[in-house]
């Protein structure tokens, strides 16, 4: 299988504090991996730090053989600008918050990057946009304004978004957190479809069951490194870790 | 003196007024973003410098500084006094609001959710595409309200243009109401401004009402 996402030996700290501790991952194509754990585990942070919004302090970042960092024994080397530009276009990243562009309309919020920053003709953007609205069961809010959507359409539109720039790999950082508990069902539902098509995917998340349910390969983290990983139905349903299954029954008895 | 003749020589300089108004806000607007843009370098040095630059252009009067514009050429480098008063004065004018306009768009600016640049980032916009087409003109939406205030402040203080003798409307105002010991003049010159004001909060107004149509 071919290797999408490798991160090796990734390390990152804030004000002293050790937040990721030489951690590896990989990913390979079509699968779905899900990062759980505890708040301040690192989750968000390692998501953070392979999407090129936080540069790592050491390790490499790989994407399908393309170095986006490379390690250089003491500190991560990142690659020029002009590379990194080309790495960011393999990938795309769902926000917990959804992050719309609030003075577009739907359409041009899906349409812009891709005849900006892609540089592909309208045409074929406006069909391909108009086909994922359709797809996200938006079809009919193409004009609206984010502001006018309820917050679960908001997270398909901003789904829509990312996926119009054709990813390779598609990052979704806890994508139903600022949810209330009705409209995550909506969220996953998307989400669930896009893995049937074989889309690449990393979620950090706190659907256990969601996640279960939906991955491949799980990891669980604390404290800034992978304590358990592997099968989801092994890891969730049969920590072995003693931190896991604290974490797991804390859970399961709120 | 009639009422109609004071109209008409008060009229003559409205001209002038207007235009140290309008060039002011040519020259003011832009340099305004420049120097906000400074002041939020990641350069220490240049952000210091810019900050000292706008605390004396904020905390000395607009009448020293038009004095200071006009006069110290001459009195530094002996240079002559322009016999073109409307140079010195917009040149003051524009320095002076862009220091108050730089703090409202830095304001706006550092207002921005810092979501809004990593979405832009992720998905390949240069800084250059982000600041231009989304964070721009979400600014501009959130300190239009603070832009009128200084927009209507700047239509009155075009009178302190007769610290300099520029003879725009209110010196000549002041002129007659001099020479015909009559209070009238100031009463015409308030109209003046006033309507000018109206003028300015009806295409302000509008330019909000064409912003309001996303939140």
């Amino acid at each position: 299988m071919r290797k999408l996402l490798e991160i090796n030996h990734c390390r990152k700290h804030f004000d002293g504090m050790e937040v990721l501790k030489d951690l590896s991952l990989s990913v390979e194509e079509s699968q779905v991996l899900s990062s759980i754990g505890p708040s301040g585990s690192g989750k968000s942070t390692l998501l953070r730090c392979a999407t090129l919004l936080e540069t790592m302090d050491g390790g490499d970042l790989i994407y399908d053989g393309h170095y986006a960092a490379r390690d250089n024994g003491q500190r991560a080397v990142y690659a020029p600008p002009q590379e990194l530009h080309q790495i960011r276009n393999m990938f795309g990243l769902v926000f917990q918050n959804f992050n719309l562009f609030p003075h577009y309309s739907v359409l041009k919020n899906i349409m812009e990057a891709p005849m900006l920053v892609q540089k592909r003709n309208r045409k074929e953007v406006e069909a391909e946009a108009r086909e994922l609205l359709s797809q996200m069961g938006l079809a009919d809010r193409a004009d609206a304004y984010p502001y006018q959507l309820s917050g679960g359409q908001q997270q398909r539109v901003s789904i829509a978004r990312a996926l119009a720039m054709n990813p390779k790999i598609l990052f979704f950082d806890e994508p139903t957190s600022a949810l209330d508990p009705e409209l995550t069902g909506e969220i996953l539902r998307v989400i669930r479809s896009l893995a049937e098509k074989k889309m690449t995917m990393v979620i950090v998340t706190h659907e256990m069951a969601f996640a279960r349910d939906v991955s491949d390969y799980v990891v669980f983290m604390n404290d800034g490194v992978i304590v358990e990983q592997g099968d989801p139905r092994e890891v969730i349903d049969h920590p072995t870790q003693e931190r896991t299954i604290q974490f797991l029954r804390r859970l399961s008895s709120q | 003196m009639s009422l109609a003749t004071m109209f008409i020589k008060m009229g003559d300089g409205f001209g002038k007024t207007c235009a140290i108004f309008f060039l002011t806000l040519l020259f003011s607007l832009p340099l305004g973003m420049l120097v906000a843009l400074l002041r939020m370098s990641r350069n220490k040095a240049v952000s210091y410098v810019t900050r000292a630059v706008i605390s004396v252009l904020r905390g000395t009067p607009l009448m020293l500084q038009l004095l200071a514009v006009t006069y110290g050429p001459y009195y530094l480098f002996g240079l002559s006094v322009s016999r073109n008063k409307l140079i010195p004065v917009v040149i003051a004018f524009s320095i002076n609001y862009a220091a108050y306009f730089a703090e409202i768009y830095r304001g706006g600016i550092e207002s921005m959710p810092v979501g809004q640049y990593e979405a832009a980032q992720v998905l390949g916009y240069t800084k250059a595409q982000t600041f231009l087409r989304i964070i721009l003109p979400q600014v501009i939406k959130r300190i239009l309200p603070s832009i009128t205030n200084e927009v209507v402040t700047l239509v009155k203080d075009t009178s302190m243009a007769f610290t300099v003798s520029y003879q725009e409307m209110f010196t000549i105002g002041k002129q007659i109401a001099n020479s015909q010991t009559s209070f009238v003049p100031f009463l015409v010159a308030g109209l003046f401004y006033y309507v000018f004001n109206l003028l300015v909060d009806f295409v302000m107004g509008r330019a909000e009402k064409k912003l309001s149509y996303y939140r």
